[in-house]
């Protein structure tokens, strides 16, 4: 069997698993639009001038925020957490002993939560649409579904790459929100700023949170133009490739004490 | 490297440290093809850093390690598929049922063994469609056991299958095991116990303090069997024993022990003594030193040895 072949095995048996687990698949799927309908209520839901005599409804922002959310959420968080509990049980030193090539297990618990956000945005896209009149792109769905699978690899390398500073399954929670909590924040996802004051602005930008969710904001909603936001995803690549380089030297297959 | 007929693993001079702690200090050891190899030692002896180091898991610091002709410390995938290893820690997703969990690591090797054969080996055939967390304790273990099968490897390596079984579990692990020999495989064991080393081992290495403290089959283990061996028994208080059997007699309550290196001659004058002075010799028990006597002689002069 091909290496790909077997990854794509394997997709099908971590799949599995994650359905088997109602609790874990309910939360799992219900997650962004528990923010959607939070944001709609708390915010307001009115409608936005965007040119004269043209209106949106302010979910059509709502939407691609959470989306950024569910796909960081997806993939870094639960890739790192998932990987360090695997890795506490003895599952990766197991697969490690096997002939299953390293890249076809990793390749495969990556498009796992690739897709598991796709399939989140998607939802949330629907549910905006439907319930809040949310405006759904058109001219810059390729820009969109670019930058969502940008987006998703690079944050997928990142939540692989920070289990090698994850100690222990213990850590891995505080780990993994410490490193991603503050970003959320000053990043336009859960508040947007307008005009952030001079060092959240500098970390904004350093950072790949913003960019993912300022080019996902961007070519959800855009009166002209592709949408692509080239230079928030040359940033987002170049914190794929650190966390696929980092990832690769410093991966750990067995927990710390 | 390649592979030597008839030897499955060499080690030769094999060194690891973890700091300046020497955890394995220059051991060597052969294990033959279709062999069932044990190692022993007590906790901190360097026993899972060299098992480690055969399945590939750590890096040595010196020495020469052969695996079927491979040096586990590359990682070859060819390597990979002819070995099973049941690690002490489980690590199996517990949503996936039994039959599922085999399937995916059957798929990991170019030549599977059939699955209902695998579960078979086990005794899980009945567990089939039963999800992992509804096992037992030791039917995980028959699991860890049957993933380390699924590939139909050439070598297996077994790291304390038996820990914490029930004796009936213990036995039917044992029979399992011995199947697997009789099948032609090398298997390559690690254990406290030394009834499993006892009823499974053609040979044993003890290791203490990173280095070998000996070895030999079960039965000729440190010269086990010309040790000295004990007769015990009960004589009525009025009788004395004749001369020739009093030199390393002593009284231990009211049983005498004598203690000889030449037990068929003693008992030979013992009894023919008995039978002649119309004594009889109550409670006799003729006793060698037991393999964990042994093993405890051994590791209890190696642990005095500088660390």
């Amino acid at each position: 069997m091909s290496d790909i072949k077997l990854a794509l095995r394997q997709i099908w048996y971590i799949n599995k698993a994650l359905v088997r687990n109602p609790a874990s698949l309910f939360f799992t799927l219900i997650f962004p639009l528990m923010f959607l309908v939070i944001f709609s209520v708390v915010f307001g839901n009115g409608h936005f001038l965007v040119a004269p005599g043209r209106t949106v409804r302010v979910a059509t922002f709502y939407v691609p925020s959470i989306a950024a959310f569910s796909v960081i959420n997806s993939c870094y968080t639960n890739i790192a957490m998932s990987l360090s509990f695997s890795r506490d049980s003895g599952a990766l030193k197991r697969i490690h002993g096997s002939p299953l090539p390293v890249w076809s297990y990793m390749l495969a618990r990556i498009l796992h939560a690739v897709l598991i956000a796709i399939l989140l945005v998607v939802i949330c896209a629907a549910f905006g649409a439907l319930v809040y009149g949310a405006t759904l792109p058109t001219s810059t769905l390729p820009a969109f579904a670019l930058t969502l699978v940008v987006g998703a690899a690079v944050f997928s390398a990142l939540g692989v790459a920070v289990t090698a500073v994850i100690p222990n399954a213990d850590a891995a929670p505080a780990v993994v929100n410490g490193t991603i909590l503050p970003l959320l924040f000053i990043s336009n996802v859960f508040i947007p700023l307008e005009n952030p004051s001079g060092w959240i602005d500098v970390v904004g930008k350093i950072f790949p949170v913003r960019h993912f969710a300022d080019a996902l904001v961007g070519s959800f909603f855009q009166l002209s133009g592709s949408g692509l936001h080239t230079n928030d995803l040359l940033v987002l690549g170049a914190w794929g490739v650190a966390g696929v380089v980092l990832g690769v030297r410093f991966f750990q297959w067995e927990p710390r004490t | 490297m390649a592979k030597l007929a008839g030897v499955a693993i060499e080690v030769d001079d094999l060194r690891k440290s973890y700091g300046s702690l020497e955890a394995v200090r220059g051991i060597s050891f052969t294990v033959a093809d279709g062999e069932v190899f044990a190692l022993l030692g007590p906790n901190g002896a360097g026993k899972t850093t060299t098992v480690e180091i055969l399945e590939g898991f750590r890096s040595r610091d010196g020495g020469r390690v052969s695996v079927l002709g491979f040096d586990p410390a590359k990682g070859e995938r060819r390597l990979k598929e002819q070995m099973g290893i049941v690690l002490q820690t489980t690590g199996v997703d517990p949503y996936l049922t039994v039959a599922e969990t085999v399937d995916m690591f059957r798929g990991y090797y170019p030549k599977p063994r059939p699955r209902d054969e695998v579960l078979g080996l086990v005794g899980l055939e009945d567990k089939s469609d039963s999800r992992v967390t509804k096992l037992s304790g030791g039917q995980r273990r028959r699991l860890d056991v049957a993933i380390a099968l699924a590939g139909d490897p050439q070598v297996l390596f077994l790291d304390e299958p038996t820990t914490g079984f029930d004796p009936g579990a213990r036995r039917a692990a044992w029979e399992v095991i011995k199947g697997l020999k009789s099948l032609g495989k090398t298997i390559f064991l690690t254990s406290h116990s030394m009834d499993e080393v006892q009823f499974l081992a053609d040979r044993v290495v003890i290791i203490a303090a990173g280095k070998i403290a000996a070895q030999g089959t079960p039965e000729t283990l440190a010269g086990r069997q010309q040790a000295t061996t004990t007769i015990r028994f009960r004589i009525p208080a009025s009788v004395t024993l004749p001369e020739t059997l009093r030199p390393g007699a002593r009284l231990d309550g009211d049983s005498i022990e004598l203690e000889t290196k030449d037990p068929t001659r003693a008992l030979y004058e013992l009894t023919s003594w008995a039978v002649q002075a119309a004594v009889s010799l109550e409670g006799i028990s003729v006793t060698q030193p037991s393999l964990e006597d042994v093993y405890l002689d051994i590791t209890k002069e190696s642990a005095g040895a500088p660390a």
